[in-house]
């Protein structure tokens, strides 16, 4: 169900389309791509990154999304809503409260008996305990806090699991990687699971592992979510494109999580 | 507007001593326009000053060629304790200033 509206041509049609591209397809497309799965060996993306990108990442002051935890950290402690409670109020020293907790996202969060993020767990907190108003999606504050918060976990191995709970939103997220979308025509599978590694055009592909996000995007010259980074994706194969915090980048998020689960947090990464 | 700067917490008389400054800006170059076809103005950080113990020892004046997110390298060499105090101003006449102390032993 999640994928269907992005579907521009019917799965008859594009089944037929298959059929003519096969000869194509096989001589393109490596043999692992019978071998549907995740990727072996797991990169992240910043292994895919030119040296100096490396570089700016490494370096805690070079990383211009230091910033934005920075900014977070301001956040942390200036109290919110009807309540005039921080996080700090309930979480006390974020390193200590909020190390592993970015790893383990999205999830379940039990309240709200719905699939969240690390961003919409944020604002659950806001409307629940601070009384305040949730913060929009990509704005710089839910950007802050988010960096602020997954930046605790850096260096831990990001640590999905599917279960009961999950399983629905695994499995639309697993449908909507292999879905093929929009006029190009293509899945997530057929670049980030069956090319990853090889050129398009000025970019080498990487697997497409969200353990770094939010990054810092050279190219946005800001700070971003892993929903605008899909959300380019989507464009790029001239998809319709889900809003930031959707329900479908939500399933796919975690799909995603799983695919690098065991991968070690980055955030904040940079990438070009 | 949301800076850091970093300078070596100690340091002995006559040693080179490495200044970094990062702030957060969009320095809008004045050639883009927004959704509406509306050209967006520039704004940019023009000058940005670094004082060590009421010195100026840097100075820098920046255009529409700098990144957003200016981040700055320098050296100096420590001379005695004090304070390395970062000034700046953009096109919109707002001003941010970002400071760190140095002890100097020596």
């Amino acid at each position: 169900m999640a994928g269907d509206r992005f579907v521009t041509r019917g799965p008859r049609r594009s089944g037929r389309l298959l059929l003519a591209l096969l000869p194509v397809l096989a001589c393109a497309l490596p043999a692992s791509a019978a071998q549907p799965g995740r990727p072996d060996p797991l990169k992240s993306g910043i292994e895919f990154a030119s040296a100096d990108v490396r570089g700016m990442q490494a370096d805690d002051f070079a990383n211009p999304g230091m910033l934005w935890v920075a900014r977070g950290e301001k956040l942390w402690s200036e109290p919110a809503g009807r309540s005039s409670k921080s996080c700090a109020s309930c979480h006390d020293e974020a390193a200590k409260s909020m190390k592993g907790v970015a790893p383990r996202y999205p999830r379940i969060d039990p309240g709200a008996a719905r699939l969240v993020n690390l961003e919409g767990r944020i604002n659950i907190c806001r409307s629940r305990h601070q009384e305040a108003e949730p913060l929009a999606y990509e704005t710089e504050a839910l950007l802050a806090l988010t960096a602020y918060v997954a930046h605790q976990s850096r260096g831990m191995p990001v640590a999905v699991t599917v279960d009961w709970q999950n399983r629905r939103n695994f499995e639309r997220g697993r449908d909507l990687y292999y879905q093929r979308l929009g006029q190009i025509n293509l899945s997530c599978a057929h670049c980030h699971e069956q090319n990853w590694g090889k050129r398009l055009l000025g970019e080498t592909i990487s697997q497409g592992h969200g353990n770094a996000y939010p990054i810092y995007r050279l190219e946005w010259q800001a700070t971003g979510s892993l929903h605008r980074r899909l959300r380019s994706c989507f464009f790029g194969v001239r998809a319709e494109v889900p809003a930031a915090g959707s329900e479908d980048f939500l399933d796919l998020e975690l799909y995603l999580a799983w695919r690098a689960r065991g991968l070690p947090m980055e955030t904040p990464g940079v990438r070009r | 507007m949301d800076a850091r700067i970093l300078v070596p917490r100690a340091a002995t008389r006559g040693q080179t001593i490495e200044i970094r400054v990062a702030i957060r800006h969009p320095m809008e170059t004045g050639f883009r326009f927004d959704a509406m076809g509306k050209p967006l103005p520039k704004n940019v950080i023009h000058t940005l000053t670094v004082r060590y113990n009421g010195a100026e020892i840097f100075r820098a004046e920046m255009g529409s060629g700098i990144a957003a997110n200016p981040y700055l390298q320098f050296y100096t060499v420590a001379e005695a304790s004090g304070e390395v105090i970062c000034d700046w101003t953009d096109d919109n006449g707002n001003r941010g200033s970002e400071r760190a102390a140095v002890s100097v032993v020596g």
